[in-house]
């Protein structure tokens, strides 16, 4: 770190603001749980719900306050490096995924709690753990400084293992437990020495180290060589994260036993979080090397031919959903990637706002779609293979009705953001010259299209047959989260141009986005 | 135009939140519906000014401008049709389903969300727009077919789902490519269909090589739709599988789907692969033809044979379209109503009977025509519509597609060999065999079949949707002007935009020419705005017959 010490600095409270609420408002909801007012956690919930949606106006208020970087030590002066670095970031990307992260939560603890007392699960800890999960997320995606970055991961991951294990009379829930938690901790390993290693090659741990070495002169091989390893290592951690074949073997396993709600929450946030992060990484590994653009679209082209090609044979619902999350996982990369290519290469740059916008489309379907899974839920049992879903329709009729929405989108079909994500993508991809991506990504499309109307049939077509399957009563929660999903994902489609323009994410000049003549 | 496209979606956005216990509000509701829509679609009717090749009745919104997306909306000569036969087979579908009783109100509401999509489809002028609708129109009827089909329905709904997915996706990669090109040569890009016109008009779209894959990307997605052989075989599935209303919308409208996307997207944006890959799509037009007749005689099932029977049909449509000729044209669109009418009529009379028996198979009926005269009698007409018999529909339209290819093959005209409507002329009598043999099995005959004694004639409502059709199968092949006239200047501009040189090509853009009734290509002044198509002629242009460039595309591409 820096030698000259710090200087203590005025801290912009505001900047921080979102994040600080998010903790605080767990930490509220777990002295609420000991006192447990009337035994129940609506009180928890409602505490949660009004705290997360102080932090979401408090993430728009800074919408357009400067940003930059704060809390720095001054590392400008050891290196050379030039610019106001710092721990923590005030950016629009960080704004943007913060905001992404807030309402994830929120739609995330407004299905929960109805599905945790069918499942009879009635820990009031689930909550504060949700948010402080949240907030490590929040962390990740709003600082530059890799050694803060793990630790928000780490407490994005500490808070998710024990969720995934919190239904522990399930056998499943223990193994998707410790199988989450193994990987992990072998994840944020491989993340810790990697980022050693960029310490040991840029005597920094913030990624203006890495982009001030690529711009001078080599000194030496074995710095470089160094920094490679370093590079490579934290992708892999990367890799593991957001699940890219072929570090994506936890995935089914642990959607498959960790309880829905929890699930969901992983899928949505732990991706949007990570590829946060990833692009910040991104933004300054292209300048070293344009091998790891290379490295990065073949496992992308890896990720989703893999994760759709497994899903094809899955019978349970949440495994169909893993493989899904994984194949989504390289459509991302594919756009992360084309970010990279055209910010190294001789392209017109690309603007954030398609990973930013995937990203949030993302987020929502697979809530969505999760939340509707979990109606299974009931006395404490719950089935997943697509059998348990026959005649979902008839006992909720308006989630089955927005489960084709979620659906839809993910297979990218129109009228709904997925399908316009998606669409940005191709034309990134094409943007770059990477055709061929933009076909596989194609091919996917199509192949996906078939297991996602296996779990549409099962859910809104199929008649349970002698084994009437029994759901969990729609309450009011589960009913807005379905709406407000829903909502979004068909607001997002057509009304994409005012959100573009309001996440001002898009490439600054690029004739592409914004900059088109007579805006 | 909006009014048109959008009505049958609120009205199935209002019959959701009716509760589902209120059948009688969901039938008569989406009846009244779509009988609104068809009553404004008339009225577009009555706007159209038949003599501008130009879109008429335009809607531009910016949608998403920071990617050049618009919803734009329009009509001209080839889509109106297609959306007053939309309108009006929406009727015919919405009330013979009366008959659902499971899950009625769902099975209201995706009619009418389906309705939206395929109206949207033929009026699109915006690429993505386009494609938007295109992949809508999905949604409603796998679900159709996956929740009121026929045994098969699970495997026939995905197959169906897939093989058009399939098709489409890399249309819209193609259409991106499109988006990147025009940026390149006007600076900023757009899926502005008029605007990518006018750079193919001046042949600056795409060079040769590049323009046959991005032709290829979007053939594949139409070809799907049509179906042209060997990517046919979900529609057999499909369409025995689906529900009557289903079948009928399926044949009717969503076919031409495949036809228009040609017409409209194909020919006017990629000329120059279009004449080099002319020959091959017309050679399997005949194989269309010929192996749809064949796999429809040999069928047991009444739907099935239908089914089969459409892809013969198709195949003429096909074969007028890719002769490049105005007859080819003229009755490539016409037959395509025409199908639109015959086939649907043929799947809602099959539906009938398939609610009184619950079988589609030959075996179990025969002797019908005594117990159900009139029924036998408007199946006799329909029938014969369908086989081309002279004074009606189908009549026209296929002889029109017949002559358009025989001058195509005589002309040799981009390089379309002779022996290809010669080969294709034998599906007209094919179609004859299966279709009497048809007949014949059902009406005809001993009636011994136990089950089929209590069988009574149509009811009256029955009747009036079967006469509703007969209508147009005798209007169409007594009196086609009434519909051909109004396609002639937008065929005779679709012509030039195909056959001549760039430079000559006539551009949508560019309101200062327009095509006169001779089929020149003039210089247009003195518009009224009220009435585009009311305009003076200048000097000529381009003659009706200007030299066709085949032979120059022919010798330019060998030379490459």
């Amino acid at each position: 770190m820096g030698s000259s010490g710090l200087h203590p600095a005025a801290i912009d409270w505001m900047a921080l603001g979102p994040l600080i609420g998010v903790c605080l408002t767990g930490v509220v909801a777990m002295v609420l749980e000991m006192w447990r007012p009337r035994m129940n956690n609506n009180g928890i919930v409602g505490v949660c719900i009004v705290g997360l949606l102080v932090s979401g106006f408090l993430v728009i208020a800074n919408w357009n306050r400067p940003g930059g970087e704060s809390f720095g030590a001054d590392y400008s002066e050891a290196n050379g490096a030039v610019g106001n670095l710092g721990l923590f970031i005030n950016d629009r990307l960080g704004q943007v995924i913060q905001l992404l992260i807030v309402g994830i939560t929120l739609v995330t603890v407004l299905f929960s709690e109805g599905y945790l007392r069918e499942k009879r699960l009635p820990f009031g800890e689930y909550y504060p753990l949700v948010l402080w999960s949240a907030a490590g997320g929040m962390v990740m995606a709003t600082t530059r400084d890799l050694l803060i970055f793990f630790l928000g991961l780490e407490t994005l991951s500490i808070a998710l293992y024990v969720l995934a294990g919190l239904s522990s009379k399930e056998r499943r829930s223990q193994e998707a437990a410790l199988k989450y938690f193994l990987l992990g901790a072998f994840a944020s390993s491989f993340l810790l020495y990697g980022i050693a290693l960029i310490y040991g090659a840029t005597g920094t741990t913030h990624l203006s180290g890495i982009a001030a070495i690529a711009n001078t002169q080599p000194e030496s091989i074995a710095t470089f060589s160094v920094l490679y390893a370093g590079i490579g290592l934290v992708l892999v951690g990367f890799a593991f994260k957001v699940a890219l074949v072929p570090f994506h073997m936890w995935t089914p396993d642990v959607y498959q036993g960790a309880p829905t709600s929890v699930v969901g929450f992983m899928a949505a946030g732990v991706k949007v979080a990570a590829f946060a992060a990833m692009l910040r990484f991104i933004d300054v590994i292209v300048f070293t090397s344009s091998v790891w653009i290379t490295v990065l679209a073949a496992l992308a082209a890896v990720t989703m031919t893999i994760g759709n090609l497994i899903a094809l044979a899955q019978k349970d619902a949440k495994r169909i959903l893993a493989y899904s999350s994984i194949a989504h996982a390289g459509y991302i990369l594919v756009a992360v990637v084309a970010y990279g290519a055209s910010k190294s290469g001789p392209y017109e740059p690309l603007g954030q706002s398609t990973v930013a916008y995937y990203l949030a489309m993302y987020g929502f379907m697979t809530l969505g779609a999760f939340a509707v899974l979990s109606l299974t839920g009931r006395d404490g049992k719950e089935g997943s293979t697509l059998e348990d879903y026959y005649g979902l329709y008839r006992s909720a009729p308006f989630p089955a009705a927005m489960f084709i929405v979620f659906m839809a989108s993910l297979a990218g079909i129109p009228l709904t953001g997925g399908f316009l994500g998606k669409f940005l993508i191709f034309r990134d991809a094409l943007s770059v010259d990477m055709l061929w991506l933009a076909l596989l990504l194609g091919v996917n499309s199509v192949i996906s299209v078939a297991y996602y109307l296996r779990i549409v049939q099962a859910v809104c077509t199929e008649e349970p047959g002698v084994v009437r399957s029994r759901f969990a009563p729609v309450n009011a929660g589960l009913f807005t989260a379905c709406a407000v999903c829903a909502f979004l994902l068909i607001a997002g489609f057509v009304a994409a141009d005012p959100l573009f323009d309001w996440m001002g994410l898009s490439a600054p000049g690029a004739s592409v986005v914004a900059g088109l003549p007579g805006r | 135009m909006s009014l048109v496209i959008w009505m049958p979606l609120f009205g199935a956005v209002f019959l959701m939140l009716v509760p589902k216990d209120f059948v009688a509000v969901h039938r008569y509701g989406a009846l009244g519906i779509s009988i609104l829509t068809f009553i404004a679609s008339l009225s577009l009717y009555g706007a159209f000014s038949s003599g501008t090749f130009h879109f008429q009745m335009v809607e531009a919104i910016p949608w998403i401008s920071g990617l050049g997306i618009q919803y734009k909306v329009g009509v001209d000569g080839i889509s109106l049709w297609l959306v007053m036969l939309t309108t009006f087979i929406t009727i015919i579908a919405v009330w013979f389903s009366f008959y659902v009783g499971h899950r009625a109100k769902e099975f209201m509401v995706y009619l009418l969300v389906l309705e939206t999509a395929m109206l949207g489809v033929f009026c699109a002028l915006d690429l993505v727009l386009f494609y938007v609708f295109f992949e809508a129109t999905l949604v409603p009827m796998y679900f159709l077919i996956a929740i009121w089909g026929g045994e098969d329905k699970k495997y026939a709904s995905v197959k169906f789902f897939l093989y058009t997915f399939l098709g489409s996706i890399f249309m819209l990669i193609a259409i991106v490519a499109l988006y990147f090109i025009s940026a390149e040569k006007l600076g900023k890009g757009t899926f502005d269909l008029v605007a990518l016109q006018s750079l193919a008009a001046q042949g600056d779209l795409a060079a040769l090589p590049i323009q046959l894959w991005l032709f290829a990307a979007f053939a594949v997605a139409f070809a799907v739709k049509v179906p042209f052989w060997p990517v046919h075989t979900w529609l057999p599935d499909a369409h025995t599988e689906a529900p009557t209303a289903g079948s009928i919308i399926l044949a009717a409208v969503m076919l031409k789907m495949g036809a228009y996307g040609f017409l409209r997207f194909c020919l006017p944006l990629f000329p120059d692969a279009t004449i080099q890959a002319a020959p091959l799509l017309m050679g399997l037009a005949v194989v269309g033809i010929i192996y749809g007749a064949v796999m429809a005689a040999v069928q047991h099932d009444w739907k099935r044979l239908v089914a089969y029977s459409s892809v013969s049909h198709l195949g003429f449509v096909m074969l007028g379209l890719f002769s490049l000729t105005h007859n080819g044209f003229t009755g490539s669109v016409l037959q395509s109503v025409n199908h639109g009418i015959s086939t649907g009529a043929l799947f809602l009379m099959v539906g009938m009977i398939y609610e009184r028996r619950h079988t589609r198979l030959f075996s179990d009926y025969g002797g019908l025509k005594r117990q159900m005269p009139m029924f036998a009698a408007l199946f006799l007409i329909v029938m014969l519509s369908s086989v081309g018999l002279p004074s009606m529909n189908g009549f026209i339209g296929e002889f029109l597609c017949m002559l358009g290819a025989f001058q195509a093959g005589f002309e040799g005209r981009a390089g379309i060999p002779l022996w290809m409507p010669v080969v294709a002329g034998g599906g007209v009598v094919l179609a004859a065999v299966y279709l009497l043999w048809m007949f014949q099995k059902v009406f005809y005959g001993r009636n011994d079949n136990p089950e089929n004694k209590r069988l009574r004639d149509i009811k009256p409502w029955e009747q009036l949707l079967c006469w509703s059709l007969v209508l147009f199968v005798f209007w169409i092949g007594l009196y086609p002007k009434t519909f051909t006239d109004e396609m002639e200047a937008s065929l005779n501009g679709l012509r030039h935009q195909v056959l001549q040189q760039p430079g000559l090509r006539p551009q949508w853009a560019d309101t200062s020419i327009d095509v006169n009734a001779r089929g020149d290509v003039v210089q247009a002044s003195n518009r009224d705005p009220n009435n585009p198509g009311n305009w003076t002629q200048g000097k000529v242009l381009v003659p009706a017959d200007h030299q066709v460039r085949s032979e120059q595309v022919a010798a330019r591409s060998e030379r490459e």
